[in-house]
């Protein structure tokens, strides 16, 4: 179907789209990569009057050393996120993450901001995002402030982005070494996680130094499953006392029911995919 | 709206197959509906309409995205590459050929967009094992073929790919 019609504006600025977006009000959106708005316009169930399409802005795309972290543009392409080798050295949970996303057509077009600012609860880089501790950089009129992974995400598709304002970039805190795997649970190819986790840990000889476990679609926020992380800290190398550590991954949960399957299968897979994920990560 | 001036339509200039177009269209119009509707470049299909099936495959900067799932205007001060610009004077592309001969298709409708997006595939990937076509196609999807034949025909041209790069390069160190 053909969308509603809009008026357009590609700014080179960001103050130029700050005040786009201002003067817009509620009637205005911001275009990312597109990959989940057009769709969703192309089904009427969005009509903007304005759309800001930031992909003409300068110095919003890449991936970049700095120093204790690593800097990432909103409108950097999952793409490039799972095949940089930047990101594979300091936080190969992200890259992990982003090949499992959509279909390679899509990892051209979507943008690891986009999806962050979307916040869809199936989404597949909130999750590592928080994890991973991430710093989120936004722009508004008033300037520019940081907020952290934890006040990040809000709720089902909201985040802490104003209306009026933009997400820049996301800075990464180096977890250099540390390995990493995306466990996520489909049916389908090209499907929406049905559950995945996303792990990262640090292993010191045969035992597991610390980790770092989230959890995709097990509720309207990706959450950060720390009675898990607790339990494995110090934890042996080994499957059945990785599988006694994840045996809690589903606590505090509140996953949807839906046709792919209830909330208490959801918990069960949860703790099985938290099992493998941090198996594979550690190397396992 | 706040905006003063209405921006409801505006003007585009896109390299499409080598030929450079300029011209005057609304922003909600797709790229796909650009192609096929403005420029008659009728190979590029639309298949599923919802970002699933891949028919609609084309190259953006040498990139694989889905037609229908970017507004024309995005597409300004770009070059795009569809299924009618593969072959080079009357010689198919060797991924086109290569369907050809393996019979990868049935109805062909697939086939622009399996085409597309195989060529970006064996340039990431110069010898693909059977999973990784499978997974580089996850976002294409067949309903004849069962995806066996495509699978073979994306390998030989894969090989023939090599075989034609060690070549140049012999001749070039001749």
């Amino acid at each position: 179907m053909i969308p509603s019609a809009f008026d357009y504006h590609a700014p080179t600025s960001l103050d130029e789209a700050l005040t786009l977006l201002a003067q817009g009000g509620d009637d205005a959106k911001i275009l990312a990569g597109g990959q989940s708005l057009i769709p969703v316009m192309r089904l009427r169930l969005a009509g903007p009057e304005l759309l800001i399409d930031l992909g003409r802005i300068d110095g919003l795309r890449g991936i970049e050393d700095d120093g204790d972290a690593v800097r990432i543009g909103a409108m950097t392409p999952h793409h490039d996120i799972a095949s940089s080798a930047l990101l594979g050295e300091h936080a190969a949970l992200l890259c992990a993450a982003a090949r499992t996303v959509a279909d390679p057509q899509v990892r051209h077009r979507g943008t690891f901001g986009g999806a962050l600012v979307h916040a869809d609860p199936a989404g597949d880089m909130p999750a590592p995002a928080l994890v991973l501790g991430a710093e989120f950089v936004i722009a508004g009129a008033g300037g520019i402030r940081t907020v952290s992974a934890t006040d990040f995400f809000e709720g089902l598709f909201t985040t802490a982005v104003g209306e009026d304002e933009i997400l820049t970039h996301v800075r990464i805190p180096k977890h250099t070494g540390w390995g990493a795997r995306y466990e996520k649970f489909t049916r389908v190819a090209q499907q929406w996680s049905i559950v995945a986790v996303a792990a990262t840990v640090r292993a010191e000889g045969s035992a597991i130094a610390e980790a770092r476990v989230g959890l995709t679609n097990m509720g309207s926020v990706p959450i950060r499953a720390e009675s898990v992380e607790a339990a494995l800290a110090g934890c042996a190398l080994e499957e059945a006392a990785i599988a006694r550590a994840c045996a809690s991954a589903a606590e505090g949960t509140d996953p949807p029911t839906d046709t792919n399957g209830d909330a208490d299968y959801r918990r069960h897979l949860a703790t099985v995919l938290a099992t493998r994920a941090v198996l594979s990560a550690a190397g396992g | 709206m706040a905006t003063a001036q209405s921006t409801r339509t505006t003007s585009i200039t896109v390299e499409v197959d080598d030929m450079t177009y300029t011209d005057v269209v609304e922003p909600r119009m797709l790229l796909v509906q650009y192609l096929r509707e403005r420029l008659g470049k009728t190979g590029t299909l639309v298949g599923c309409d919802t970002t699933n099936c891949g028919a609609c495959t084309v190259h953006l900067d040498g990139q694989s995205v889905k037609s229908c799932t970017m507004f024309a205007v995005q597409a300004d001060g770009h070059a795009v590459t569809t299924i009618e610009g593969l072959a080079q004077g009357g010689e198919l592309h060797p991924m086109q050929k290569a369907f050809h001969e393996k019979h990868a298709l049935q109805c062909g409708f697939c086939t622009p967009g399996m085409i597309m997006q195989s060529i970006d595939l064996i340039k990431e990937h110069p010898d693909p094992d059977e999973h990784t076509v499978r997974d580089g196609l996850e976002g294409n999807l067949c309903r004849c073929t069962g995806y066996q034949n495509i699978v073979a025909a994306v390998q030989e041209a894969a090989r023939t790919t090599r075989e034609s790069a060690v070549s140049t390069t012999e001749e070039g160190a001749a």
